[in-house]
């Protein structure tokens, strides 16, 4: 299968991690990523309000073009995730919204909502499977107790981003099982890592971090993944000591694609 | 149109479907960080109080991080008018709460670009 690939704004700069594993893992495991020309900015955030089209135009070009190749979009970094399914989501239920988002692009084929948008982490339960994965592991991640940090973005809104249950989730840790390591679950693993607050308010991100991690720590983790490069920079610096990698990093030593 | 309507119009929310049980502010991560919890944004908008709203902290803690959206059981979606007070905060003249040229002294050598962007979109018209 042949995703329309979307890397985002940190892939390309501070989370290189993120993506570089991710395309050997995906060329180990079978799948292909066509990366989309001329992509924007997802902007980060979901533009919630109902009045704003300029702020969601960036994810409708990608949508479009994927929906021009006939391709399911591909998403890596939780936030981009968010936005573009959530704007999807906007295109296709809410009239108003796809009417002036129409108006302004004029694209040869009016867009409305049809792309079917896919994060990396349900591609390998969906389509690769967990059992086949397990299979291509090649260095079983044997003794590693993995916490899997979802925070808020890959899971809601639950209704819309419909990857998992947004209260009881278990893509992660069945991934972590694949691989051959421990999954350790522990209470704020889907909890906020404080996200952009970490520019203007960096004691209460202290808060949410010490929260997160000593929570996993006390689970007896020995280190934490991610799918958020902001998460990630929110989480990595932490008294626990605890070690925060992108899941496609561990996923790459499994699979022995390094 | 007033500032509540143009509140409610921003945010889609329809906030007589509150029942006031306050689940929302029972659990936000940010909780203690704010003046004005999210069920407060709530009833304050409904009953038009919006003007403490408008000057409050609290808009710039709310993560958007959708528990509150996500735990409401009137599916009242909270962070969605808290959004909607911030967004006729800082659309007015001169109220952008990060200017460009502070932010060179808020950031290190791993501040991710998602961060700077979220930033610039929560914060600044
Ligand atoms: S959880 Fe929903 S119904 Fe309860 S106070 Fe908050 S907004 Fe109102
Ligand atoms: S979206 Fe904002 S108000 Fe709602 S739970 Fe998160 S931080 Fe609290």
């Amino acid at each position: 299968m042949v995703y329309s690939y979307f890397p985002g704004c940190t892939l390309k700069s501070k989370a290189t991690e993120l993506d570089r594993k991710a395309r050997l893992c995906a060329a180990a495991l079978g799948f292909e990523l066509e990366e989309i020309e001329n992509w924007q900015c997802c902007g980060g955030v979901y533009p919630m309000a109902k009045d704003e089209i300029a702020t969601k135009l960036s994810s409708v070009r990608a949508l479009a073009d994927a929906k021009a190749h006939d391709r399911p979009l591909l998403t890596l970094c939780s936030a981009c995730h968010n936005v573009i399914k959530q704007v999807n989501n906007d295109m296709l239920k809410d009239a108003d919204i796809r009417t002036r988002a129409n108006n302004y692009l004029q694209l040869d084929e009016p867009y409305g909502g049809e792309t079917k948008v896919v994060h990396y982490l349900e591609v390998l339960r969906d389509e690769v499977g967990f059992d086949a994965l397990k299979k291509a592991v090649k260095n079983p991640l044997k003794g590693r107790k993995v916490a899997a940090y979802y925070g808020c973005l890959l899971l809601r809104p639950g209704a819309v981003m419909a990857m998992d249950d947004p209260e009881n989730p278990s893509i992660m840790e069945d991934l972590i099982k694949a691989m051959g390591a421990d999954p350790v679950v522990y209470p704020q693993r889907n909890e906020c890592c404080g996200g952009y607050l970490s520019l203007d308010d960096k004691e209460a991100v202290a808060k949410r971090r010490n929260k997160i991690v000593k929570s996993a720590a006390d689970f007896g983790c020995d280190c934490i993944i991610t799918a958020c490069p902001l998460c990630m920079y929110n989480l990595a610096k932490n008294d626990c000591d605890v070690p925060v990698l992108y899941f496609t990093e561990l996923l790459a030593q499994a699979l022995g694609v390094e | 149109m007033d500032r509540k309507e143009e509140i409610l119009l921003i945010s889609g929310v329809n906030v007589r479907k509150c029942m006031r049980c306050g689940k929302c502010s029972g659990t936000c991560p940010n909780y203690d960080e704010m003046e004005y919890h999210p069920h407060q944004f709530v009833y304050m908008v409904e009953s038009g109080n919006i003007e403490p709203l408008l000057k409050s902290e609290s808009l710039y803690k709310c993560l958007s991080c959708f528990a509150c959206v996500e735990r409401c059981p009137r599916d009242v979606e909270p962070a969605k008018i808290i959004e909607a007070v911030r967004l006729s905060a800082i659309r007015q003249k001169g109220a952008n709460h990060i200017k460009a040229e502070n932010v060179p002294e808020l950031i290190d050598e791993d501040t991710p670009q998602q961060l700077l962007m979220s930033v610039f979109r929560k914060y600044s018209k």
